[in-house]
């Protein structure tokens, strides 16, 4: 048995192979980091943390004439969003249910989902990761209005063609953001099929990028995630009625090349 | 189609397991080339054709082996025996030995850390 404990639910093989299909297609459908930044991984439990190859030197060691510096590691995060599910609608899988009530794992593995996003587009300062947009020296380009995307993106990947970064790009839009630029311009032409020619690249779905969008390279190793262990469930505890799940992984996310992207604000 | 290997009819298949199968058939035709290539490249006559040949299997290991990371990535077990077996050293039986009597080996506690995570791995490239 792993640290996951899956072996002592009280869930028949049928309900958890429901439950892990559903849970993937969900994490598969939000996360929108792991479409574009290179994959580290899976290192299991027992990472704790990624080499960098720095140090910290200490500026007065507590012992004259010894230099001391401390080595430069990024610690893994871990996650957990709890799910309860009644344990009557999972027995309903060996009685040959295919339609199961697994809304509890959604709801989990969107947050999940959002919480491994959020880290790698805006970071997460108690885990020591920076984030792609925070980390970006380029200033926000502004987005005035939704017709004002095409000139906003122009300027975008302006900037990072002067600043040495070549593609393919991606553009990654938050909820927002991405609606708009599905939407139908005043002339009738689908915005975002001017979008994708301007920025000869495809346009994702990432609900984790808040308050716009954010134009990258995806010519890889500009952006590392490091995944100990890879999303799973785990099982946590179990009453008559309930039993109680947990959606989980270890990661951590390295910015290589803060020049590979830029924001673009909605406002 | 791009495949005619499928065992199962194809709509009963996910796309995850559609993905695998052209890994998995990819990896196949790259071993089979370096077989060929190294046979070709034996028995070959002319120094010139036998350095190409050499330099086009070597070519075919490289391909190989980037598909096999691609599998790895996306395949749990793959990936937990990989960790078991490559790059050890010592009977290769003897490994296994150890890995199943959870005896200290190179990485013999990696596969069950991992074989019941979703498999989600990189989705670089999907959209």
């Amino acid at each position: 048995m792993d640290l996951l404990k899956r072996e002592l639910a009280p869930i028949t093989s049928d309900a958890w192979e429901q439950i892990d299909e559903e849970a993937r297609r969900v994490l598969e459908l939000h996360l929108a980091g792991r479409k574009l930044v290179d994959f580290s991984g899976p290192h299991g439990w027992t990472l704790g943390g990624v080499n960098t190859g720095r140090l910290h030197h200490i500026e007065k060691p507590p012992i004259a004439g010894v230099g001391h510096a401390i080595r430069d590691v990024r610690p893994l995060v871990e996650l957990r969003a709890p799910i309860a599910l009644p344990i009557l609608e999972l027995d309903y899988a060996a009685r040959g249910a295919r339609d199961l009530d697994l809304d509890p794992v959604i709801q989990a593995a969107e947050k999940i989902a959002g919480a491994e996003d959020s880290a790698i587009f805006h970071g997460f300062a108690d885990g020591k990761i920076q984030g792609i947009i925070p980390a970006s020296p380029h200033a926000p380009i502004a987005v005035g209005s939704p017709l004002d995307w095409p000139r906003a993106l122009t300027a975008a990947k302006e900037t990072l063609r002067l600043a040495g970064v070549n593609g393919p790009y991606a553009l990654a839009a938050g909820l927002e953001a991405y609606s708009e630029l599905v939407s139908t311009g005043d002339d009738g032409y689908p915005l975002r099929k001017r979008i994708e020619q301007i920025i000869e690249a495809p346009i994702l779905w990432a609900p984790g990028v808040k308050g716009g969008a954010v134009l990258l390279s995806t010519r890889g190793g500009d952006y590392e995630l490091t995944v100990g262990q890879d999303l799973s469930i785990g099982y946590a505890g179990s009453d008559r009625q309930t039993v109680e799940l947990y959606l989980t992984e270890s990661f951590t996310f390295r910015v290589l090349e803060d020049k590979a992207a830029i924001f673009l604000r909605r406002g | 189609m791009s495949s005619e290997s499928y065992h199962e009819p194809i709509e009963l298949l996910t796309e995850g397991t559609k993905n695998m199968h052209r890994a998995l058939v990819s990896l196949r035709e790259e071993l089979e080339a370096v077989d060929w290539y190294q046979q070709r490249a034996e028995a070959c006559s002319d120094a010139e054709l036998r350095d190409i040949l050499t330099h086009n299997k070597n070519e075919e290991i490289e391909h190989a082996m980037m598909t096999l990371e691609w599998i790895r990535r996306h395949h749990p077990v793959f990936d937990g025996n990989i960790k078991t077996y490559v790059n050890t050293t010592g009977p290769i039986t003897g490994v296994e030995a150890a890995a199943v009597s959870g005896a200290s080996a190179p990485a013999a506690s990696a596969p069950a850390t991992l074989s019941t995570s979703l498999g989600i791995g990189s989705l670089k490239g999907k959209r």
